[in-house]
């Protein structure tokens, strides 16, 4: 696998072994294909079932979005061969990434609050649920002015 | 799993790369995490506004259109088969990279081209499904489509909706475009003379990025 040789780029001084066969990126492919399947058929699943306790809800949106970081991880290690590249790299790119932790919850976290705290405070916040749309056939919108 | 590297190897002492990887290949890293962020910011805004929304617009009933197949109810079936091309594009990709590997040029050209292809067919079933919305009523600024509840909805749902996907489309247009040149380039013979296909190994990174944003957009528009 160590070889010596500076053909590829002065700056490659290991050279990566790629396995001459095809058959990690088509197991890949079929993961990924079948992970998509799930997530359509959860995310289905609530559109059949719409009256279905809130609690099943949110445990089936967490699950398609465990799903769906499964595929991202798939898609950088063996796509992008992240994976196979030294461990020093991969952390240069991985650490600053945590950020999104915070990121995300605090953002959604503070979403959820200025909710909370609207329709304690504000009257038209809480009134504005009720109000129902005119339900209007599909295709049968009415165009905005401009377009007639 | 990281590559073995035997322990006496000297990476910082100079005169080699400590990554073991070329310049362009580990800007092009950075340049993607930084878009990452990019897209992170775009999705958690539209997260943060979702949460703060007693009631949102369900998925299932705006995206529930197929080309040729009209007044038919079926939902998530056509993002569905966009999100299958630009999985298959992304595997042509990788095999266009894995032939680089073997310094194949035909076997480059073939699978690059497939990958083009594939780009265009989902930039085409996107511009289907925006004129489709556009003719729904639906643009930034306006919004026809009620809350899950049948209550008034605010135009955040569309604006969010043509904002991300808008963005993530000009990637998608981009990363072909470079596709395309790198499809001229291999078949001139640019990188054989070169002696490495690593700008197949470049580009390769930005489009599989483009699909792994798509993973997300399809999570947080279409699935919930």
């Amino acid at each position: 696998m160590e070889q010596h040789h500076h053909t590829v780029s002065p700056e490659i001084s290991v050279v990566h072994h790629h396995d001459s066969g095809t058959k990690r990126i088509w197991k890949t492919f079929w993961i990924l294909l079948g992970i998509t399947v799930i997530e359509l058929g959860l995310g289905l699943t609530m559109y059949a079932f719409p009256n279905m306790s809130e609690w099943v809800h949110i445990a089936i949106k967490g699950s398609i979005v465990i799903l769906s970081l499964a595929k991202a991880v798939y898609i950088v290690s063996i796509f992008m061969h992240l994976g196979d590249e030294i461990r020093n790299m991969i952390m240069t790119i991985a650490v600053p990434l945590m950020l999104f932790v915070w990121f995300i919850g605090a953002f959604l976290w503070d979403g959820y609050s200025w909710k909370n705290l609207r329709n304690d405070y504000d009257p038209y916040k809480r009134e504005e649920g009720t109000r129902k749309m005119e339900k209007k056939e599909h295709g049968a919108e009415q165009k905005p002015s401009h377009l007639q | 799993m990281a590559q073995a590297v035997p322990i006496e190897r000297k990476w910082w002492s100079g005169g080699k790369s400590p990554f073991n990887v070329e310049y362009g290949k580990l800007m092009m890293w950075y340049f993607l995490m930084s878009d990452a962020f990019t897209f992170g910011a775009f999705l958690i805004s539209y997260g943060t506004i979702r949460f703060s929304s007693n009631n949102w617009p369900n998925p299932n009933h705006v995206f529930n259109a197929f080309p040729f197949l009209e007044g038919i109810n079926l939902p998530l079936a056509f993002v569905s088969l966009m999100t299958f091309i630009l999985i298959m594009s992304s595997v042509t990709m990788v095999l266009a990279v894995h032939e680089g590997h073997l310094m194949n040029k035909k076997g480059v050209v073939n699978w690059l081209a497939w990958t083009i292809l594939g780009g265009l067919a989902f930039l085409g079933c996107q511009a289907w499904e925006w004129t489709h919305l556009f003719h729904e009523g639906a643009w930034w600024g306006r919004n026809p489509f009620p809350n899950a509840d049948g209550s008034v909805s605010t135009t955040n749902f569309t604006n969010f909706f043509f904002t991300i996907t808008g963005f993530h489309g000009f990637h998608v247009f981009s990363g072909v475009l470079i596709n395309i040149i790198m499809l001229f380039m291999a078949m001139s013979g640019t990188f054989d003379r070169r002696g490495h296909y690593l700008m197949i190994e470049k580009a390769g990174l930005y489009w599989h990025f483009v699909d792994l944003v798509w993973v997300f957009v399809f999570l947080c528009f279409y699935l919930i």
